[in-house]
This record gives C-alpha cells, sequence and structure tokens, in this order.
C-alpha cells in the first residue's frame, strides 16, 4: 500500500541523511549505527592487536629486552580491555543492529536515539581508557580482572579506568534494552519467536545476561572507587574487608560476560552452516534450549575462575560439578551443527570457512575449559598459560572468527558488492594456520610450568615462547589481508550481488535489496513460512 | 666376615645405589621444566601423581570425542560436497539423537566427576601433619617460617629472593645471557632463589600461607598444587614429598611489576639431613623478624 507523501517529515525517508553529522553523528538508522560499531570494532580490534605484539615481542626470547616490567602489564591488561570491551562486543552489537530488524521484518530498532547514544558513548570511553597510559603515576598495571589490593596501588588512571568501565557498561545496557524491545515488540506479524532466525534468539538471550551482569560489574569497580577514594573497606583486610569478595563479585560478572561474547558467535555460526549445507539447520528448538540453558548456567559458576583462593571443600565443588554440566549443553551445539552438514550439499566459500574453523577450534578452546573444571588438575592449570590458551581459542578461533565469518556473509547485503573471494580464503588459511601456531603451544608452556602474567621467562620454555611470537607477529599481519577485502569490496569490487547473495540463504534480510534501502521494511513484510530458515514449526 | 659375603654385599650395595639414584635422576629429570617440555609430569608426591593421572583422562576422553566430532566433520566435508553432486537431505530434527548425545556426555561427566571428588577431598586433609611451615608472600619474595617440626617450634625464619645472577641478567637490556644462568647443569635462570626452603622427605609438613600486601600465589608444580597467598587471609594445605631433589616454582599471581621475578625452590632431603641443617639454623630473634625487609632492586651502576 503506497503511502502519500503527505506526513513525509522534514526530509526524503527513502535516502540517507546528506552530511558527515547528520548522517553519523546524528545517525539513528541501525544499519548506520551497526556500520559504526563495526568499523569502531575493527579499530579497537587492531589498537589491542598492537598491545598484542608488543607482547609477543617481549616474550619472543628469554631476558628482558624492549620494554620494562611495568609497562608490559599495562600492555596485558589494556590489550585485555580492548580486545573484550572495544572489539568483540561493539561487533556483536554492531551484527546486531545491522541484522535483528532485517531478520525479524522490523523498520528499524524499538529506540533509535537510544541506539546513537549507545554507540557514541564508545569513542569516549576509550579515548579516555586509553589516555590512562599516559597519565602520571601510569595507566592500570593489575590486569582486566583489577583484583585488589593490586588494582588499588595504581595512581589516579585508576579512576578513569573505573569511569570508562561505566560508560562502556551504560552503553550495554542500553543497547541490551533496545535489542529486547525491538525483538519482543516489532516483529512481522507472522514471526513467531519459534520461527526467529538462531542469531536473534542468541542475541535475546545475550541481551538478557547483558542486563543482568552489567550492573554487577559497575558495582564491583565502584567499590574499588570508594575503597580507593572515599575511605571504605570493602576490600582491605585491615579495615574488615576482604579481596576475595571483589573476585566473587567480579566473576559472577566475569562468567556471563564471556558467555555473552560467544553466544552471538553461535548464533552467527547457526546462520551460516545451514546456508551453505543447503540443509536446515539441524534441531532448532534443542538448539534454543541449549542457548538458554548455557545463559542459565553461566551465572552459577562463577567461582571456577577462583579454584585456588582457599575456597571451601563444599564450594569447591559444586562449582566444579556446575561448571562440567556446561559441557552438554555446548556439546548439543556443536553436534547439531555437525548433523547439519551430514548429508547436505556443501559449498566452501569464505564464510562457511570460518563457521567451519570456528567449529572445530572453539571445540578445541571447549576441551581445555573441560579440563579446567576439574579443580584438582585446575591446581595445576590455574594462572598459567594453559589458561591463556583456553581462552584465546575460545576467543579468537571462536568470537572473532564467528566474527569475521558474520562480517563476509553479510557483506555484500551491506555493500552490495561481492567481495575477493580469492582474498577472503588467503585471508582465512592465513589467519588460521598462524592463529594455531600462536596458541597452540601456550598449552604445552602451561603444562610445563609457565605462569601467566610473566614478561620474562626460563631458558625452558623459549623455544614454544618464540614459535608462539612468530605466530603471533603472522596473525597480526594476516589482519591487514581482512582490512584489505573489506576496502575492495565497499570501494572498487565491481561484482554486483544480488539479494539471495547465497544459493541456500533463508531469512527475511534475504528478500531486501543488496545494499540494503536505507530503510527497510517500512510496511511490515508479508511472512511466508517457506521463505524463512524456521518457518516449519514442526521441527 | 667370609670371602664370598663381601661381593654379595658390595653387589647388594651396587644394586640399591643404581635403584636411588635411577629414583633420583628420574625425579629431578622431570620434576623442573624442560625445553620443548609438552605435558604436566607426575611429580614427587602422591597429590601430584593424582592430578598428573586426572589430566591424563580428561585429556584422553578429549582426544577421542575430538576424533569422533572431527572424523565426522573431515568425512561429512569430503562426501557432501556440492561440487561431487551430493543433494541435500530435508530432515532436521531427531528428538532421540538429542536424547542421546546429551545423556551420553552427563555419563562420562559423572563418571570423571567421581575421581576428581576423591582427590579433592584427600588434598583438603590437612589433619596429622607433622610439621608446620609458614609461607608470607611479599611484593617481590617470599618468606619462609618453621613455625613447627613435630611439636617443637624451631624461631627459624627467612626471606627467599630471587638469586643475584637471575636478578642482574634480567634487568632490561642487560645483555647478559639467560641461558648462561645455571644450578650445575640445570638451566636454573628466573627459577633459583638464594635461600631455598629446605623440606623432609617422607613427612607430612602443612602450610600456612598468607600475604602481607598484594595477592600472590605459592605455586611448584613437582608438589601438585598452588594457593594464593592473600593478605588478611591464612590458607592451608599440605604436602609429603616422596622423592629428595630440588623443586622450582613461581608466583602465580599476578603482583606487580616483580610477579616474573620471585620464584620458589625446595629443597627436599632425608629426614636426619633435614634435622642437621635445621639445627643448624640460627633461629630468628624477634626483632629482626619485624624489621623491614630490603626490596629486590637493580645493582647501580
Amino acid at each position: 500500500m503506497a503511502h502519500a507523501a503527505v506526513h513525509d517529515d522534514h526530509h526524503d525517508h527513502h535516502h540517507a541523511p546528506q552530511g558527515f553529522l547528520a548522517r553519523w553523528v546524528y545517525a539513528t538508522n541501525h544499519k548506520d549505527i551497526g556500520t559504526l560499531y563495526l568499523v569502531f570494532a575493527l579499530l579497537m580490534f587492531f589498537v589491542g592487536g598492537s598491545m598484542a605484539m608488543i607482547i609477543r615481542a617481549e616474550l619472543f626470547q628469554p631476558g628482558m629486552q624492549l620494554v620494562e616490567p611495568e609497562f608490559f602489564n599495562e600492555m596485558t591488561t589494556m590489550h585485555a580491555l580492548i580486545m573484550i570491551f572495544g572489539a568483540v562486543m561493539p561487533a556483536f552489537v554492531g551484527l546486531g543492529n545491522w541484522m535483528i530488524p532485517l531478520q525479524v521484518g522490523a523498520p528499524d530498532m524499538a529506540l533509535p536515539r537510544m541506539n546513537n547514544l549507545s554507540f557514541w558513548i564508545l569513542p569516549f570511553a576509550f579515548t579516555l581508557l586509553l589516555s590512562t597510559l599516559f597519565m602520571p603515576g601510569a595507566g592500570p598495571q593489575g590486569g582486566w580482572t583489577l583484583y585488589p589490593p593490586l588494582s588499588m596501588q595504581g595512581g589516579h588512571s585508576t579512576a578513569f579506568v573505573i569511569f570508562a568501565i561505566h560508560l562502556m557498561g551504560i552503553s550495554s545496557i542500553m543497547g541490551a534494552n533496545n535489542i529486547i524491545a525491538t525483538i519482543l515488540n516489532m516483529r512481522a506479524p507472522g514471526l513467531d519467536l519459534l520461527k526467529m532466525p538462531i542469531f536473534v534468539w542468541s542475541w535475546l538471550i545475550t541481551a538478557f545476561l547483558l542486563i543482568a551482569v552489567m550492573p554487577v560489574l559497575a558495582g564491583a569497580v565502584t567499590m574499588l572507587l570508594t575503597d580507593k577514594y572515599f575511605g571504605t573497606s570493602f576490600f582491605n583486610a585491615a579495615g574488615g574487608g576482604d579481596p576475595v569478595m571483589f573476585q566473587h563479585i567480579f566473576w559472577f560478572f566475569g562468567h556471563p560476560e564471556v558467555y555473552i561474547m560467544i553466544l552471538p558467535a553461535f548464533g552467527i555460526v547457526s546462520e551460516i552452516i545451514p546456508t551453505f549445507s543447503r540443509k536446515p539447520l539441524f534441531g532448532y528448538q534443542a538448539m534454543i534450549y541449549a542457548i538458554a540453558s548455557i545463559a542459565f548456567l553461566s551465572f552459577i559458576v562463577w567461582a571456577h575462575h577462583m579454584f585456588t583462593v582457599g575456597m571451601p571443600l563444599g564450594g569447591e565443588l559444586y562449582f566444579m560439578y556446575a561448571t562440567m554440566l556446561i559441557a552438554v549443553p555446548t556439546g548439543v551445539k556443536v553436534f547439531n551443527w555437525v548433523t547439519t552438514m551430514w548429508e547436505g550439499s556443501m559449498t566452501f566459500e569464505t564464510p562457511m570457512l570460518f563457521a567451519l574453523a570456528f567449529v572445530i577450534l572453539f571445540t578445541i578452546g571447549g576441551f581445555s575449559g573441560l579440563m579446567l573444571a576439574i579443580v584438582p588438575a585446575d591446581f595445576q592449570y590455574h594462572d598459567t598459560y594453559f589458561v591463556v590458551a583456553h581462552f584465546h581459542y575460545v576467543l579468537v578461533t571462536g568470537a572473532v572468527f564467528a566474527i569475521m565469518a558474520g562480517a563476509y556473509y553479510w557483506l555484500p547485503k551491506w555493500c552490495g558488492n561481492m567481495y575477493s573471494e580469492r582474498w577472503g580464503k588467503i585471508h582465512f588459511w592465513s589467519s588460521t594456520i598462524s592463529v594455531n601456531v600462536l596458541f597452540f603451544p601456550q598449552h604445552f608452556l602451561g603444562l610445563a610450568g609457565m605462569p601467566r602474567r610473566i614478561p620474562d621467562y626460563n631458558v625452558a620454555f623459549a623455544d614454544f615462547n618464540m614459535i608462539s611470537s612468530i605466530g603471533g607477529f603472522w596473525f597480526g599481519a594476516s589482519q591487514l589481508i581482512f582490512v584489505g577485502v573489506i576496502i575492495h569490496a565497499v570501494y572498487s569490487s565491481k561484482k554486483r550481488a544480488t539479494a539471495e547473495v547465497w544459493e541456500g540463504a533463508r531469512g527475511l534480510e534475504w528478500t531486501v535489496p543488496s545494499p540494503a534501502p536505507h530503510h527497510t521494511f517500512s510496511t511490515p513484510p508479508i511472512i511466508d513460512d517457506s521463505k524463512l530458515a524456521h518457518g516449519n514449526v514442526t521441527h | 666376615m667370609t670371602a664370598v659375603g663381601i661381593p654379595r654385599i658390595r653387589r647388594a650395595l651396587a644394586a640399591s645405589a643404581l635403584m636411588v639414584s635411577a629414583a633420583l635422576a628420574s625425579a629431578s629429570a622431570w620434576a623442573n621444566p624442560e625445553p620443548w617440555q609438552l605435558n604436566m609430569t607426575p611429580g614427587v608426591t602422591q597429590t601430584s601423581a593424582d592430578v598428573h593421572y586426572l589430566h591424563m583422562v580428561m585429556l584422553w576422553i578429549c582426544v577421542v570425542i575430538g576424533i569422533l566430532v572431527f572424523g565426522f566433520m573431515f568425512v561429512a566435508m569430503f562426501r557432501f560436497r556440492k561440487s561431487k553432486g551430493a543433494v541435500p537431505a530435508t530432515w532436521s530434527h531427531s528428538t532421540k539423537l538429542e536424547a542421546a548425545w546429551t545423556i551420553i556426555p552427563v555419563l562420562i561427566l559423572i563418571g570423571s566427576a567421581w575421581p576428581a571428588t576423591k582427590v579433592l577431598v584427600a588434598m583438603a586433609d590437612t589433619t596429622e601433619s607433622e610439621m608446620t611451615i609458614k609461607i608470607t608472600g611479599y611484593q617481590w619474595k617470599w618468606r619462609y617460617e618453621y613455625v613447627d617440626y613435630f611439636g617443637k617450634s624451631t624461631g627459624v625464619n627467612f626471606v627467599s629472593s630471587l638469586e643475584a645472577q637471575s636478578n642482574r641478567t634480567r634487568q632490561l637490556r642487560s645483555g647478559l645471557d639467560p641461558a648462561a644462568v645455571k644450578v650445575g647443569d640445570y638451566p636454573s635462570y628466573l627459577l633459583d632463589v638464594d635461600k631455598p626452603l629446605v623440606l623432609p622427605v617422607g613427612v607430612k609438613v602443612r602450610f600456612v600461607i598468607t600475604a602481607d600486601d598484594v595477592i600472590h600465589a605459592w605455586w611448584v608444580p613437582a608438589l601438585g598444587w598452588k594457593q594464593d597467598a592473600i593478605p588478611g587471609m591464612i590458607n592451608s594445605t599440605w604436602t609429603k614429598i616422596e622423592q629428595p631433589g630440588v623443586y622450582r616454582g613461581q608466583c602465580a599471581e599476578l603482583c606487580g611489576k616483580d610477579h616474573g621475578f620471585m620464584p620458589i625452590v625446595v629443597r627436599a632431603v632425608s629426614k636426619p639431613e633435614f634435622e642437621q641443617w635445621l639445627a643448624g639454623q640460627a633461629p630468628a630473634p624477634a626483632a629482626t623478624a619485624a624489621a623491614t625487609i630490603a626490596p629486590t632492586t637493580a645493582p647501580q651502576g
């Protein structure tokens, strides 16, 4: 039904706003805000990645060659804060912003102006965070986990780190609210919850996790602030407080946080594998139950990050059992992905390559996670490079690979052009081989006895450290290929993308043209169940 | 002694000396990190052996599951390619399969949780120990106090810091070669101290662990555990070392700039040798124990 232009507002809605300020600074369009988040995340990925390069350069050989230990600790602290809060989380929010309205047939997010604020807080927060490296008294050196009393020994940079974390938390909470409101209220008529794409489900559940735990982080860091400046003793034993309480509060946030960083990845992979297998996702409802179970369990396992603090035996046993349990729904997801592939008709374009590498390598990270759950064994693994290997497998070959898979998958929809498949594959293979050279030897280092967060080490650890560093430099360099592929696709590629882009792709986002018009689904689409990925509710 | 008896006794002595040195060699050969080391070692206590066993069980379970899962994936990637003319099936759910691959993993987990529980319960039992050592973590060194030995307080109390050659070598751009720092044959860079913790073999030692400033963690892999040293808290744990030898470890909780430079060395000796050593230690007078300790700083010039 055509609208007369009668109640068109001050400008033509069919095109993007003209002018940099109007379009980007005052953005309210979910596609533009999605783009802002993704570009910001990519920039932060390189900033955090440069810090990793400094770390691996110092660890290339035994002895201290490049940086003082204090600066090394600043690098490890900042690398984690930037990657977690500046790269991975904003990237998932960017993918969510771009794709959720398209996938549910909504014209935009529920609260477009709040969406703008959610994004624009981030450049300010990260400028503040990075500026602490240049403050007198030096930047944060106590690890991204900020354990007191060590984190209390910093200078005034501590206050600014806390302020930056508050800002990022506010951004996330507002974004999560927006996502829930959009998914629950703005789906096109006929798009029932149990017909939604898994990516939308994964974001719905992740949004609830964010709302539940970001305030807890805010509380924890506020207590650090008041301990430092306002005479409280929450975490100061001499004043009657308890340093371990900080760890409990932090990890009550921190464990759901790592699931916040992986559930959307599960969603992305659950979109990509069926498309390139030309076969529906196996076990759609089981997959949703699995995501929900993982989210629920994520709240009751936090102390597995603290097995060596001296908890009572009963506590340690409980957290061991609960942590081991998470392997069950996670395993269900892996089995369902493999069964989706089975008797499919597969092609291996770059998104599929990244998705398959995700399944294999994330599973390896899951295996080391299961080993870490065993408390007596964890006494040997805790705070060693075995843990570093574990979380980098689940975060880099897990979350980051899924983000790259999603970027390759949806880029033709965003910009209207096909990226270079040849260079995408080169990026994939270079990244996959180098990331394993980088992180697999770290398992051996941890098992051999190398602690984490140390700038120098005994010569017994030299060989694998050198190999790991070579992998690191190679992996870092490989990401330049990714930037090249994206720039070429957006600005130079002559291969136009169709609306469907990928044979076998199903879902509302593939019914709009490529590039997606600035405004889509201004009128809700008529839902044809047979065109959805999960339109058949009996499965 | 008859002429026949002496050769027999000599042979017996030689055989037992061989066994002891073989045991010693195997203990010290893998009790400390070695180049290209791939795996945790069984260590020198019952605890460390139990932990190593649990580690290997979990590792093998993961390897088998990995081979199965990745195996199916690679077969699928080979057989079900569009380029080979594969036609996709349309089925997309099976409640039976979901139930099977939920229940079987639960059973595997219960099966692995049981031995893990037994080991943890044993590790938690600090009763019937025969001596107590108090460990205090400082930025950036350890203090060891021999609180009591078989019921008698000893007054032995000293600080254990990174030894001097390692400390000189680790300075930024020192130009000194880490590989040149050795104790005998063992390259001991950053794994050697000026005064090691000496302990008797075959005696159940209880540790009470705390810290003076920030959180540290005391870890000797050969003993099979680590424990956080937390200011304002006292953690207790225990060990019983089965093999004499020198066992090296490191602080395992970020504690500031020199977190990587406060190692731990345990020298385990026979009970008589330990008692001899203990008797030779001057008990620290109360005043010295309370005095400030000079931090480990860069040498001047």
